[in-house]
C-alpha cells in the first residue's frame, strides 16, 4: 500500500461540503413536503368512485414503486426532453424525489386511513360534531400517529436518495461538491468519507429528532 | 410540440437484445448481492437475537451506518479503498461486495424481528420438552420467523434490485446504463427509457405481488 492520505485539503473544504449539505436538505425537505402533498390527493384518489382516478393513482404508486428511483431521476431529467419540457438538474431531481416519496406514501397514508375505523367517525358526528370537526379531532390525532414513523423514515430515504442529483449533473449539493472537490483533486476517499460521515450525522439528526417528537406528542 | 417524428423510431432488435443484456447484469449483481446479504443478515440477524447487549449494540452500531449513508456514496468510497490498498478486482466485484453488506444490513434487522416475533414461552417450551438449543432453532424458531420475515425479505429483494442502478456510477454497465448509451446514440430519451422502465417493472411488479399475497394469506391464517 503505497498511498498517503491526505486529509488537510478535505477538512479545509468542510465549509464549502456544508453548504452543499444545506442544498441537500432544502431537496429533501421541498421533496417531502411536495411528497406528502401528492400522497395525499393519491390516497383520496385511490378511494374514489371514478375508475380514471383510481387508475391514475395506481398507476403512480406503482410505477413508483416498481421502478428504481434513479430511473424516474432519468425521466424527470432526459425522458420529459422528448415532450419538449426540459428540466435543469435541481428540478429534475427534486420531481423525480417527488415522485418517489408521494408513491411511497401513498401507501402508508392509505394504510392511515384505514386505521381509524368509520364507527368513530359516526360516533363523533352522532355526539354532534361537524365533519371538519369530526375529521380534525378524531381521524387526524390517530391517522398522524400510525403515518408518523414511516413519515420520519421517507424522509432519511428522501436525503439518501438526493445522493443521486450528482448523475444528473447536480453540483451544489453535498454529493455534487464533493464530486466536484474529488474531480479537482483526486482525493476521492478523503472527501467522500467525509461527505458519508455529514450524510449520517443528518440522517441521525432526522431519526433523533423524530424520536424526541413522537415521545413529545404520543405519549399517554 | 407532437410532431409525428415522435412514433418513428431509429431503435433496433439489437437495442433491445443490448438492453436486455443490461438486464441479466442487474439480475445477476442483485442475485449475488442478495445471496450475499441473506447469508450474513443470517448470521448478524441470530447473533443480535441471541448474544448480550454489549456485543448487540456494536453491531446494530456498524449496521446502522450502512443503512444511513447514500449508497452511491458507498460505492464510490469502495471503489477508490479499492485502489488505494491496490486489490485487484473487477468493479462488478466491488459492486456486488458493496450491495451485499448494504443487504446484509436491512437483512440483519428482518431476522432479528422474525426471531423476536416467535415468543419466549414458545422457545421455553420447547426446550423443557428436551429439545437441544439447535433443535429449537431449526425446528421451532425458524418456521415461525420465517412467516414475519419472508415478506419482508422479498421486499428487500426488490429493493436491491432497483438500488443496482446506482452500480452505473462506478462504471457497470445494467439496464439503466445500457439504455442510456442507447439514448445517447438515437436521441429519443423518453422512448428507450420507457422501455427501461417496462423491463424494470416485469422484473419487479410480479414478485411484489406474490409477496403481498403471501403476506395477506399468512396474515389471514394466523
Amino acid at each position: 500500500m503505497n498511498y498517503t492520505f491526505h486529509w488537510r485539503p478535505a477538512f479545509r473544504a468542510l465549509p464549502d461540503m456544508l453548504w452543499g449539505a444545506l442544498v441537500t436538505l432544502e431537496v429533501a425537505v421541498l421533496s417531502m413536503v411536495l411528497g406528502v402533498f401528492f400522497a395525499v390527493l393519491l390516497a383520496l384518489a385511490s378511494g374514489s368512485r371514478f375508475r380514471a382516478l383510481r387508475a391514475f393513482a395506481t398507476s403512480w404508486v406503482e410505477l413508483a414503486r416498481n421502478t428504481p428511483a434513479l430511473f424516474q431521476i432519468y425521466m424527470a431529467y432526459f425522458g420529459l426532453g422528448s415532450l419538449g419540457i426540459y428540466l435543469d438538474s435541481f428540478p429534475a431531481l427534486l420531481a423525480g424525489i417527488t415522485f418517489n416519496n408521494a408513491g411511497y406514501l401513498a401507501e402508508t397514508f392509505r394504510g392511515g386511513l384505514r386505521a381509524v375505523p368509520p364507527t368513530q367517525v359516526r360516533a363523533a358526528r352522532s355526539l354532534g360534531m361537524g365533519p371538519v370537526q369530526a375529521f380534525r379531532l378524531i381521524v387526524l390525532p390517530q391517522m398522524f400517529r400510525v403515518v408518523f414513523h414511516p413519515l420520519t423514515n421517507q424522509m432519511v430515504w428522501a436525503i439518501l436518495m438526493t445522493s443521486l442529483g450528482v448523475v444528473v449533473g447536480l453540483n451544489n449539493d453535498l454529493t455534487g461538491v464533493t464530486q466536484d472537490l474529488n474531480v479537482k483533486s483526486f482525493r476521492s476517499f478523503e472527501f467522500f468519507a467525509i461527505a458519508a460521515v455529514i450524510y449520517y450525522l443528518i440522517a441521525k439528526f432526522v431519526t433523533g429528532s423524530a424520536r424526541l417528537m413522537a415521545w413529545r406528542l404520543f405519549r399517554y | 410540440m407532437f410532431d409525428t417524428s415522435l412514433f418513428e423510431t431509429s431503435f433496433t432488435l439489437s437495442d433491445l437484445w443490448f438492453m436486455l443484456k443490461g438486464a441479466g447484469v442487474t439480475l445477476s449483481i442483485t442475485f449475488w448481492a442478495v445471496l450475499g446479504g441473506t447469508l450474513l443478515g443470517l448470521l448478524f440477524g441470530l447473533a443480535r437475537a441471541s448474544v448480550p447487549w454489549w456485543l448487540n449494540a456494536p453491531i446494530g452500531f456498524v449496521l446502522d451506518i450502512f443503512r444511513s449513508v447514500p449508497l452511491i456514496i458507498q460505492f464510490v468510497l469502495a471503489n477508490s479503498f479499492k485502489s488505494i490498498v491496490g486489490l485487484n478486482v473487477s468493479a462488478f466485484t466491488v459492486g456486488c461486495a458493496v450491495l451485499a453488506v448494504y443487504t446484509a444490513a436491512f437483512c440483519t434487522e428482518i431476522v432479528r424481528a422474525g426471531i423476536l416475533a416467535v415468543p419466549a414461552t414458545t422457545r421455553r417450551a420447547a426446550r423443557s420438552l428436551g429439545m437441544s438449543w439447535r433443535q429449537d432453532l431449526t425446528s421451532i424458531v425458524f418456521p415461525i420467523a420465517l412467516r414475519v420475515a419472508l415478506p419482508n425479505w422479498i421486499g428487500l429483494t426488490l429493493g436491491v434490485m432497483k438500488d443496482t442502478a446506482l452500480v452505473l456510477w462506478i462504471g457497470i454497465v445494467e439496464l439503466l446504463r445500457s439504455s442510456q448509451i442507447i439514448v445517447t446514440r438515437i436521441q429519443e430519451p423518453l422512448f428507450v427509457l420507457s422501455i427501461a422502465g417496462l423491463i424494470y417493472f416485469l422484473m419487479s411488479f410480479p414478485i411484489a405481488r406474490l409477496g403481498a399475497r403471501l403476506e395477506k394469506r399468512w396474515r389471514e391464517n394466523d
